[in-house]
C-alpha cells in the first residue's frame, strides 16, 4: 500500500509547477528524496514517536494534491472564531484566499510563500520526520509573517487553515511567524472544515521568537470525523521571550500535534496547555516536546482530556534539560477524565534531565470524577445529570479559563462543551 | 568438551570499593565459547534432562537464531558496543557438580570457605541468619540448606535442574507461563540455554517458615550467567524470597540474562527482594556486568499478592522491569525500588503492572540516585484493561542527582482503557537540597556524612520493604556505592 502511495506522490511530484524558483525547487526535491527513503512511520515495533497512533488509515488512502478554492465567507464565519477587529486570514486547502483576508498593513510583514525565501524551514528537521518532508515536498503556499514591535498589540492575527473536505485531497499549509525583538502579538491558528470525505491536512507551523518577544498562541483542531490532521510545530524562544500557548482539540479522525519548543534562551518562559475532547471513533495525538538548551528558564506544561464514545487520546511529551540548562524550573502534567467504557488513553509524560541544579517534576492521571464531589453537589440538591454537567465543564474551564480573547473563548465554550454527550456519573 | 583446572588469578583491578570483587579458586567444567545447537544439547545432556525439556530449549534457539541480534531491544535509554553472543561460555560449573553431593558435608570445602568468604552462610550449624540459602555459582547451584526445615513444611526449594528431574509436572506446568520462551531476545536467550536457578514450591495454606534465599555469583573468565528461577505459591501460601548477586573484578563485560518467573495462586502471597551488586565496572567505565533480566510475575488467583522489592547498586548496565500481570479480582501487586548508578554506570529500570482482574491495585515506588557521569531511567508502565473495574494505580518516581555530569530520566506509559480507574503518576528530579545539607554540616557532620544521611533518609521507605538483614546490608551497600561522590 505504502508502495503505491509513494508512486502516486511521485507523479504527483513530478508534475508539480516546474516554474519555481530555484531554492524552492531544490528544497522540495531535497524533501521528496527524504520522503522517499524513510516513508511514513507505518510500523510501530520499536518506534516511540508513534507508539500509539498508527497512521495505516492515512497511508492507506491515495491522495491528490489539492487545488485552490473560493469559499463564501459565512461559511468560514460559521466554522471558525471570528471576530470583524480581528485580522483575519483565510486559507482554503491549503492556498491563501486574498479575497477574505484582511492583512494589516503596519507593523507585521506578510508575505505569501512564493515570493521570498526567507529562513523557511530552519527549524524544520524532515529527516526523520515523513509528514513533515511530505509538506516541504508539496509546499504550494504559505504564510510568512514578520512582527515588529511597533505591532498594535490590541489586535489578533486570526490565521484559519479551512479545509473544503474535498474527497481524497491533501494540503500541506505552512505558516513562518518571526516575532522581532521586543514585540508581543497574540495568533490563533485554527484548523477547521471537513466533510464526511477522508481528506488530509498537513501542516507544518515554525514559530521564532528574537529576544523580549512574547507570542500568545492558540491552536484550534476542529475538523469533521473523517478527516486526518498531522500537524507539525516548531519554536525557538531566545533570551527573556514568553511564550504562551493553548491547544485545543475537538475534531479530526485521527489528529497528530507534533511540537517542540528549544528553549534557546535564558529566563524565557514556556507555557504549554492543551484540552483535547475526543468522541465517537476520533483519535488524537498529543506529541509535546520542550527542549532546556540554556540555564535560567522555565516551562509549564499541563494538557487535560476529556474522552468519550470509542475515541482515543494518546498524551507523549517529553522535558529535556540540557547539561548547560542549570536553574530550570519545569512542571509537566496531564490529566485525563474518561467518560466511557470504551474510550481509552494512552499517557507518556517523560522527563530527560542531564543537569542537577533543577527542579522538575511530572504528574498524570487518568479516571473518573471522583465520587465525593458528585455527592457534594448531590447533597445540595443539584441533581445527577447537571452536577456531572458542572463537574465535567470545571475540569475542561481548568484550560479554557486561560483563554482572554472573548470571541474565542465563547467560540470554544459552544465547540467543545456544547457537543459533548450527556454524561451521568454514576458509582 | 574440555575441562580445566581454574588457577587462582589476580584480576589486576584495584578497586576499594568493590570489596567482593576476588574470585575463587575452583576446578570448573566448562563448554567451549560460542552458542549452537549442540551447546544447547550439551547443556541438557549435562543436566540429564529429559526430551521435552531439550525440546522446549531447542524451540527457543530456534526462534533465537531466527530473530537475531537485530530484534534485541533497542528501546532503552542505555548505550553499549554490541554484544558477540559467540565469545560467551554458555556453561560453566564447579567441577565437584560431577559427582552431586548428597548433603552439606560432601560439598567441596573450598566452596563453602568461598561462600563464607561473600558472607553467605552455607553450614546449618551456624543458623547465623535463619535463611534458606541456595548458592549458585556461575551457572550451577552448589548448595542448599535448611533442607530438613523445609521439608517438614512441605515447601519445595531446590535447583531447578534437579526441579526438572523430581516434579516434571510442576515444571512442565509453569515453565514459560509468565515469561514465554518468545517473550525478548534475551528471555528467548535464557531459556535455551539456562542452566540453573532455584525452584520454590510452596503448598496451600504453607506460610514458608523461613525466608528463601538465593545467591548468585559469577566466578569463571567470559562466562555468561543463565539462572531460572520459578517459584509458585499454591493456595492461601506465602513465601519470601530474597536473591544477592555478586562478581568479580574483570576488565571485560560479562553478561547475565535471568528469567524469573512467579506464579501466586489464590490468597496467595510472594515476597521478592533483590540486592543487586553484580561488578559495576571500574571508575573508568571499563569492565562490569551487563544484566539484562526478563522478571515478572502473575498474580492469578483472587486476593493474591506480589511484591518486588529491588536495591540496585551494581552492573555497569541494568536492564531490569520486574512487573506483575494483575489477573485475579482484588490482586495486589507492588514494586519498590532503589536504583543507585555511580560513575559510568547505566540503568533502564521499572516495571510494569497489567491490571486485567476487577479491583486489583498496584503500587509503584521508585528512587533513582544518579551519580558520576552515570544515566538512571525509571520506565513503567500501568496498563489498566477493559476489564479491570474500579481498578487504581498509584506511581511515585523520584529522582536525585550528584554532581553536574549524570543524567535522570523518567519515561512512565500510562494506557487507561476503563473510566472506573483510578491513575496517579507522579514524579520529581533535583539534587540533594542544599538547605538540608548545610542545616546537618551546621551541626558537625561533615559534608558526605550528611550526604548519604540523607540519600539514606530518601531510600528509606524502599529499604523498610527489605527483610531486616538486608536493609541493613543495604545500607552498607549505598554507603560504599556513594563514596567519592561529593567533595
Amino acid at each position: 500500500m505504502l508502495k503505491e502511495y509513494l508512486s502516486s506522490l511521485d507523479e504527483q511530484f513530478v508534475s508539480q509547477n516546474q516554474s519555481e524558483q530555484e531554492w524552492l525547487r531544490s528544497l522540495k526535491l531535497e524533501a521528496f528524496n527524504t520522503l522517499r527513503e524513510i516513508g511514513f512511520p507505518v510500523s510501530r515495533k520499536g518506534n516511540e514517536k508513534w507508539k500509539y497512533t498508527s497512521v495505516s488509515p492515512i497511508v492507506n488512502n491515495v491522495f491528490l494534491l489539492s487545488k485552490p478554492k473560493d469559499i463564501n465567507i459565512d461559511e468560514i464565519k460559521k466554522q471558525a472564531p471570528w471576530s470583524d477587529d480581528w485580522y483575519n486570514i483565510v486559507f482554503v486547502d491549503g492556498f491563501i484566499n486574498k479575497n477574505i483576508s484582511n492583512i494589516p498593513d503596519s507593523g507585521i510583514s506578510v508575505s505569501s510563500l512564493g515570493l521570498s525565501e526567507n529562513s523557511i524551514g530552519e527549524l524544520i528537521d524532515f529527516s526523520d520526520d515523513g509528514f513533515a518532508a511530505l509538506n516541504s515536498a508539496f509546499l504550494s503556499d504559505g504564510l510568512i509573517v514578520s512582527i515588529e514591535d511597533s505591532f498594535d498589540t490590541s489586535k489578533v492575527l486570526n490565521i484559519i487553515f479551512y479545509n473544503s473536505g474535498t474527497e481524497l485531497e491533501f494540503n500541506n499549509p505552512r505558516l513562518h511567524i518571526t516575532a522581532e525583538e521586543n514585540s508581543s502579538s497574540v495568533i490563533i491558528e485554527s484548523y477547521v472544515g471537513g466533510s464526511n470525505q477522508n481528506s488530509l491536512t498537513n501542516s507544518v507551523t515554525e514559530m521564532e521568537l528574537k529576544s523580549s518577544a512574547k507570542i500568545t498562541h492558540y491552536r484550534l483542531m476542529s475538523e469533521s470525523n473523517n478527516t486526518y490532521n498531522v500537524g507539525y510545530g516548531r519554536v525557538r524562544l531566545s533570551d527573556d521571550t514568553e511564550f504562551y500557548s493553548s491547544s485545543f482539540f475537538r475534531g479530526a479522525n485521527i489528529g497528530r500535534y507534533d511540537l517542540n519548543v528549544l528553549v534557546d534562551g535564558e529566563r524565557s518562559h514556556c507555557d504549554l496547555k492543551g484540552l483535547y475532547v475526543t468522541s465517537d471513533e476520533q483519535h488524537m495525538d498529543n506529541f509535546i516536546n520542550i527542549d532546556h538548551a540554556k540555564p535560567n528558564s522555565s516551562s509549564n506544561l499541563f494538557y487535560k482530556g476529556i474522552l468519550s464514545g470509542k475515541s482515543k487520546a494518546v498524551f507523549g511529551g517529553t522535558v529535556l534539560v540540557r547539561k548547560e540548562a542549570q536553574k530550570t524550573f519545569s512542571v509537566q502534567s496531564d490529566k485525563n477524565l474518561i467518560l466511557s467504557d470504551q474510550a481509552e488513553v494512552d499517557s507518556k509524560p517523560a522527563l530527560f534531565i542531564y543537569a542537577d541544579d533543577v527542579q522538575c517534576a511530572h504528574g498524570a492521571t487518568a479516571g473518573n470524577i471522583d465520587e465525593d464531589s458528585v455527592f457534594y453537589m448531590r447533597s445540595r440538591g443539584i441533581d445527577l445529570e447537571a452536577a456531572s454537567k458542572l463537574l465535567i465543564y470545571g475540569f475542561a474551564d481548568e484550560i479554557i479559563s486561560f483563554v482572554e480573547e472573548t470571541e474565542l473563548k465563547n467560540f470554544i465554550e459552544q465547540k467543545f462543551l456544547e457537543s459533548l454527550p450527556s454524561y451521568k456519573f454514576e458509582f | 568438551m574440555q575441562k580445566q583446572k581454574v588457577i587462582s588469578r589476580e584480576t589486576g583491578v584495584e578497586d576499594q570499593q568493590y570489596k567482593w570483587g576476588f574470585e575463587f579458586d575452583i576446578e570448573s567444567d566448562l563448554a567451549p565459547k560460542g552458542l549452537n545447537k549442540d551447546i544447547v544439547k550439551f547443556i541438557s545432556n549435562k543436566k540429564n534432562e529429559p526430551q521435552w525439556m531439550l525440546d522446549w530449549r531447542l524451540k527457543a534457539f530456534e526462534l533465537w537464531e531466527k530473530e537475531g541480534v537485530s530484534s534485541s531491544p533497542n528501546w532503552a535509554n542505555v548505550d553499549f558496543p554490541e554484544i558477540n553472543f559467540q565469545d560467551i561460555v554458555y556453561y560453566a560449573a564447579p567441577k565437584s557438580q560431577d559427582d552431586a553431593p548428597k548433603s552439606l558435608d560432601e560439598v567441596d570445602p573450598e566452596l563453602i570457605e568461598a561462600f563464607d568468604k561473600l558472607g553467605i552462610p552455607l553450614e546449618e550449624q551456624k543458623k547465623l541468619s535463619g535463611v534458606a540459602v541456595d548458592a549458585v555459582l556461575d551457572s550451577v547451584s552448589v548448595a542448599t540448606t535448611y533442607q530438613d526445615m523445609l521439608k517438614e513444611a512441605g515447601v519445595i526449594f531446590c535447583p531447578i535442574s534437579e526441579a526438572v528431574q523430581k516434579y516434571p509436572e510442576l515444571v512442565k506446568k509453569y515453565l514459560g507461563s509468565v515469561v514465554p520462551y518468545s517473550d525478548n531476545f534475551y528471555a528467548t536467550l535464557n531459556s535455551a540455554v539456562f542452566s540453573d536457578g532455584s525452584f520454590v514450591y510452596v503448598p496451600p495454606g504453607v506460610r514458608c517458615p523461613i525466608e528463601l534465599m538465593t545467591y548468585f555469583r559469577i566466578n569463571e573468565v567470559d562466562s555468561g550467567q543463565f539462572e531460572r528461577t520459578l517459584i509458585i505459591a499454591d493456595e492461601g501460601s506465602y513465601v519470601s524470597y530474597l536473591e544477592g548477586c555478586t562478581a568479580p573484578m574483570r576488565k571485560t563485560h560479562q553478561l547475565h540474562a535471568a528469567v524469573v518467573e512467579l506464579v501466586a495462586l489464590k490468597d496467595a502471597e510472594i515476597k521478592y527482594s533483590t540486592l543487586q551488586n553484580w561488578y559495576p565496572g571500574d571508575k573508568e567505565g571499563n569492565g562490569g556486568v551487563y544484566n539484562f533480566v526478563t522478571k515478572r510475575g502473575a498474580a492469578r488467583g483472587e486476593n493474591s499478592k506480589i511484591s518486588w522489592t529491588q536495591v540496585e547498586t551494581g552492573s555497569a548496565i541494568t536492564w531490569k522491569y520486574p512487573s506483575v500481570i494483575l489477573q485475579g479480582d482484588n490482586s495486589t501487586g507492588e514494586f519498590y525500588s532503589v536504583a543507585l548508578v555511580n560513575n559510568f554506570q547505566q540503568a533502564d529500570t521499572g516495571t510494569k503492572m497489567i491490571h486485567v482482574g476487577k479491583n486489583t491495585k498496584s503500587t509503584i515506588i521508585a528512587k533513582g540516585i544518579s551519580a558520576g557521569k552515570a544515566q538512571n531511567t525509571y520506565r513503567g508502565q500501568v496498563s489498566i484493561l477493559p476489564n479491570a473495574h474500579n481498578a487504581k494505580n498509584f506511581t511515585q518516581c523520584d529522582s536525585l542527582l550528584i554532581g553536574d555530569e549524570c543524567g535522570a530520566h523518567t519515561v512512565p506509559y500510562i494506557e487507561v482503557r476503563n473510566p472506573s480507574a483510578e491513575m496517579g503518576h507522579e514524579a520529581t528530579t533535583s539534587k540533594v537540597n542544599d538547605d538540608q545539607l548545610f542545616y546537618l554540616q551546621q551541626r558537625g557532620i561533615d559534608l558526605e556524612e550528611a550526604n548519604y544521611m540523607i540519600i539514606n533518609g530518601f531510600c528509606r521507605g524502599i529499604f523498610k520493604e527489605l527483610p531486616f538483614e538486608f536493609a541493613m546490608e543495604a545500607s552498607q551497600l549505598l554507603r560504599v556505592s556513594l563514596e567519592g561522590t561529593v567533595g
